[in-house]
């Protein structure tokens, strides 16, 4: 398991390696010379020629991509443009906020999006299943941004119980959470509605019965646990996704944490700042498909099996 | 002996394809007329369509012209949904915004579905290294959430209604390789590709007529839930000032620019993202409907 | 107690599905005496397995709806027991085995699990308690006790069937169902496991139902059996009457290849067509359509069962007369 583990996270150096070059490539090969959109109008050619030799942008790209990647590795992905801070210091300083509020988002999506889909299973065909499923098609297809600007509106102008923005407080981070997790708690409940269905139709469910254990014991203990698989698996993978919904959570509630960061640095055309965010937000979505597969392989012995064989 | 080859592999296509085809697809809207949910999708995407080609006719005023006297306005009457801060007619403007929303849309998924279909189709079909790299390729864009890289891309090409369609297009690339992938591999091996492998017909060819065709049904899926993903992710970097620029009518910036105004005229926020919720909503309820009707295993 | 432990009678069930009512079993009825084996044998789709499900009250609702009958287990109708006490019976008294031990196991669960939780749904014990009787079960059917906490993909077909035997007999039941037991299995595996029940069934002296399409287990393990047609019993009787005096075309067609008892028996040669469309059954005897001695009565009226020194058979060659003004 130990050493699956840590093959996977081999795995995931090429793949990095692969985002950075990308990540690079758009910004480098993108029209527009960074000193000269850094400088402003105002500066002159002599000051732009300085601030260029100054970066290193008279070198060839490869050049240039080789002295990034080699920094890189040793942890240091260049220094902010705006605030000549390390960009590294500066992800740090954004990262748990950003962890806070993805963590809470995954809570309220599994914690709403799954009993949701299990009711809408176990009362198939009815109006409540028209419901349910209507409420999860809805949290997909509605932009979660308006969804942010209705909640201010209603919690934050009408009925004024929650701050608009900031951190001080766990009310601050109610409307953030709910915005951020709305898409991924529909995802699981579509997925574990069709889960559930295909899993109560099971053979071993009727063996189960036929045992006479209480319906409860039933439902937690086989249908359950296998209803969970699969469920784990897309939400594991559309956590990754659904990352990105940071960037617009946090500009909408104000919130300082690496979504904003990233904006605020493309506006502002800080390049080291795109480039180091980027590549941090695929670390961690890689470091949580990697939790993700560790999960799965927990939840399904077959799985822990093939695992070890592999070994 | 060339021609000969090439008009036996057409009508080897046209034999084992047209009859394949035909059938089937009747077979899928009869299916699809008893879901009424996606009849109704279908139905309000046709209407909005409608709407976006016929938007001068039905607006009753200029959505880019001002009117300072008729500032913020609540809706009535002569404005239905109210005014602006520069007094325009959030009614034309809304209806604007759907030409705009649905071009960036298509145009979005057509860039992606293309070459995110060619990549998966040429990897598929030749398999081997070459499929390896392109699909670790998609690997590393599925790595960067969408949104991330759509804002990096427009971020560096610059904002514009262009720049826009192509970041939201690439950031959606690799879902239509992988389900063109998926398809190019069940048919490599089938033996109307062999037949007309045999009589030496081109790759191109061959891939054209025999492997497209076939991934069409799963590419159609696909792209009418990716035009959803597009109009909502095109609309975000909007909101965000990344995408379209005020004073074009677009629903994502329209919010953008209500959102100073929530407490006073907090109908200018309410509009245009109920527009953008009917139709990613109507497009998700269809797209699901087809769904099911191209694979009824899948339902129950 | 000397009445019959299972009495069926005229039991009806039907599935509504979208394209129209399916009558699965059609006022069907036997008895089976404690400590004996019933065989009831029958093409698929003849309405073994659903009769079974409505024995341990599990036919799926929907789209399955009893219609009437009464089916009488020691004296009380389980058909109008509450939920409650049938939890009670189910696993505890009557018990089923699965036809598929490859699906009816759950893989996510040890399979020891799997059989100390029947223990303890029924029986008052400690964990541990429930654990070790579990693990003496498996034992029991020849698996080592080690194997306890190992998971279903681990085990071969022949052995998960031993695990879904253990189950059954875990609470000691007086009626235990097979549903085609060793069908899913190897040929070689299929008389183990037969051999095995065989055995297990006698040591713990319980009544038992095989339901099977092969003759050959039949002849192997029952005392009685019950011939089913489209939903309803055609023929019943000891295993000596209904193997070496059947009376029913459908029976003797399942025979027709085999002269003798004696020898060996485990090929059925398929009788001319198919089992009716369940959603279209034939008017009159459901299997006129097939049946080589056909007559005019056949088309149009159901035959009425007819016994005879415990040999039944429900069929217009063998009503008074030959058929005609029985009313």
């Amino acid at each position: 398991m130990l050493r699956y583990f840590l093959r996977r996270l081999l795995l995931l150096i090429p793949v990095l390696l692969g985002v950075s070059v990308v990540i690079f490539s758009i910004v480098h090969l993108a029209p527009g010379d960074p000193a000269e959109v850094m400088l402003g109008p105002s500066a002159t050619q002599e000051d732009i020629a300085n601030l260029r030799e100054q970066l290193g942008l008279n070198r060839p790209l490869y050049v240039q991509y080789g002295a990034f990647l080699g920094n890189a590795l040793r942890g240091d992905l260049g220094r902010s443009m705006r605030s000549n801070a390390p960009v590294v210091e500066e992800i740090m300083d954004r990262f748990p906020a950003t962890l806070t509020l993805a963590v809470l988002g995954m809570a309220f999506a599994i914690g709403i999006g799954l009993p949701l889909g299990l009711l809408a299973a176990l009362k198939q065909n009815t109006w409540i299943d028209a419901l349910c499923s209507f409420v999860a098609l809805a949290g997909f297809s509605i932009p979660n941004f308006w969804i942010a600007l209705m909640l201010m509106l209603l919690f934050s102008i009408y009925i004024p119980i929650l701050p608009s923005s900031g951190i001080d407080s766990w009310k601050n981070l109610v409307m953030p959470t709910i915005v951020l997790g709305v898409q991924t708690m529909a995802v699981i409940a579509r997925m574990t509605r069709s889960s559930m269905l295909e899993v109560i139709r099971q053979d071993y469910v009727r063996t189960a019965r036929a045992k006479g254990i209480s319906d409860r014991l039933v439902l937690t203990r086989h249908i359950l646990s296998n209803v969970m698989i699969p469920v784990v698996t897309i939400a594991g993978l559309y956590f990754g996704h659904s990352l990105g919904g940071v960037v617009v959570t946090e500009t909408v509630f104000s919130i300082p944490g690496l979504g904003r960061l990233i904006v605020d640095a493309i506006r502002s055309h800080d390049y080291p700042v795109v480039q180091g965010g980027v590549l941090f937000f695929a670390l961690c979505v890689g470091v949580v498909n990697l939790l993700v597969d560790m999960l799965y392989a927990a939840l399904d012995p077959r799985i822990k099996a093939q695992y070890r064989a592999a070994r | 002996m060339n021609s000969a080859g090439r008009s036996y592999s057409t009508l080897a296509a046209c034999g084992v394809a047209g009859e394949k085809r035909r059938s089937p697809w009747w077979e899928v809207w009869r299916r699809l007329r008893r879901n009424r949910a996606a009849l109704v999708g279908m139905g309000v995407i046709i209407m909005l369509v409608m709407v976006a080609i016929l938007a001068p006719v039905l607006t009753p005023y200029d959505p880019n012209k001002t009117d300072m006297k008729a500032r913020l306005q609540r809706p009535s009457l002569s404005h239905p949904l109210g005014t602006d801060n520069f007094g325009r007619d959030m009614f034309s403007r809304v209806l604007y915004g759907s030409r705009i929303s649905l071009y960036v849309g298509f145009v979005a998924v057509g860039i992606g579905a293309i070459f995110g279909g060619v990549l998966g189709a040429v990897g598929g079909y030749y398999g081997g290294r070459l499929d390896n790299f392109i699909m670790r390729c998609m690997d590393v864009l599925l790595a960067i959430p969408q949104i991330i890289l759509a804002i990096a891309i427009v971020g560096a090409l610059g904002t514009s209604l262009v720049n826009l369609m192509i970041a939201v297009g690439i950031s959606q690339l690799p879902r239509y390789a992988r389900v063109v992938r998926a398809s190019a591999l069940t048919v490599r091996g089938q033996e109307f590709v062999e037949a007309a492998r045999a009589v030496g017909a081109r790759d191109v060819r061959i891939i054209v007529e025999n492997i497209l065709p076939n991934c069409m049904a799963p590419i159609i899926v696909q792209s009418t839930l990716g035009v959803a993903q597009a109009i909502l992710s095109a609309a975000a970097l909007s909101f965000l000032g990344l995408g379209i620029q005020p004073p074009t009518p677009e629903w994502g910036s329209m919010l953008s620019a209500g959102r100073q105004f929530l407490r006073q005229a907090p109908y200018l926020s309410f509009f245009p993202g109920l527009a953008i919720s009917i139709v990613v909503l109507a497009l998700n309820i269809f797209g699901d409907g087809l769904r099911d009707s191209l694979d009824p295993k899948l339902r129950q | 107690m000397n009445g019959p432990l299972l009495e069926v009678s005229d039991l009806s069930v039907v599935y509504r599905t979208y394209e129209g009512t399916v009558a699965a079993v059609n006022g069907l009825g036997f008895s089976l005496h404690r400590g004996r084996t019933l065989g009831l044998v029958g093409e698929s789709g003849a309405g073994k397995t659903t009769t079974a499900l409505s024995i341990m009250g599990l036919v799926p609702s929907p789209p399955g709806v009893v219609e009437s009958g009464r089916i009488i287990f020691d004296g009380q109708d389980l058909l109008r027991l509450p939920e409650r006490e049938m939890k009670r019976i189910r696993g505890n008294r009557i018990s089923m085995i699965f036809q598929d031990p490859m699906t009816s196991l759950n893989p996510v669960l040890t399979v020891g699990l799997q059989i100390s939780e029947a223990l303890a749904a029924h029986q008052d014990l400690s964990e541990a308690e429930a654990e070790r009787r579990a693990a003496e079960m498996l034992e029991r059917v020849q698996i080592p006790a080690a194997r306890y906490r190992e998971y279903p993909h681990e085990f071969s077909g022949g052995m998960r069937q031993r695990v879904v035997i253990a189950m059954a007999l875990a609470c000691n039941p007086s009626l235990i169902i097979a549903d085609e037991p060793t069908t899913a299995l190897d040929v070689t595996i299929q008389a183990q496991v037969l051999e095995l029940m065989k055995s297990l069934k006698e040591e713990f002296a319980t009544s038992m139902i095989m339901i099977t399409h092969d003759l050959g287990v039949v002849g192997e393990v029952c005392d009685n059996v019950a011939v089913m047609y489209a939903g309803r019993i055609v023929e019943t009787g000891s295993l000596e009457q209904v193997f070496s005096d059947a009376l029913h075309p459908y029976t003797r067609g399942l025979f027709r290849c085999i002269p003798d008892i004696e020898e060996e028996l485990s090929v059925i040669r398929p009788i001319e067509g198919l089992m009716p469309e369940p959603l279209d059954l034939p008017s009159g005897c459901a299997f006129h359509p097939r049946c080589p001695r056909c007559m005019e009565i056949c088309r149009t009226r159901v035959p009425e069962a007819i016994e005879r020194d415990g040999h039944g058979v429900m069929c217009h060659l063998f009503s008074e007369g030959g058929g005609g003004d029985h009313a």
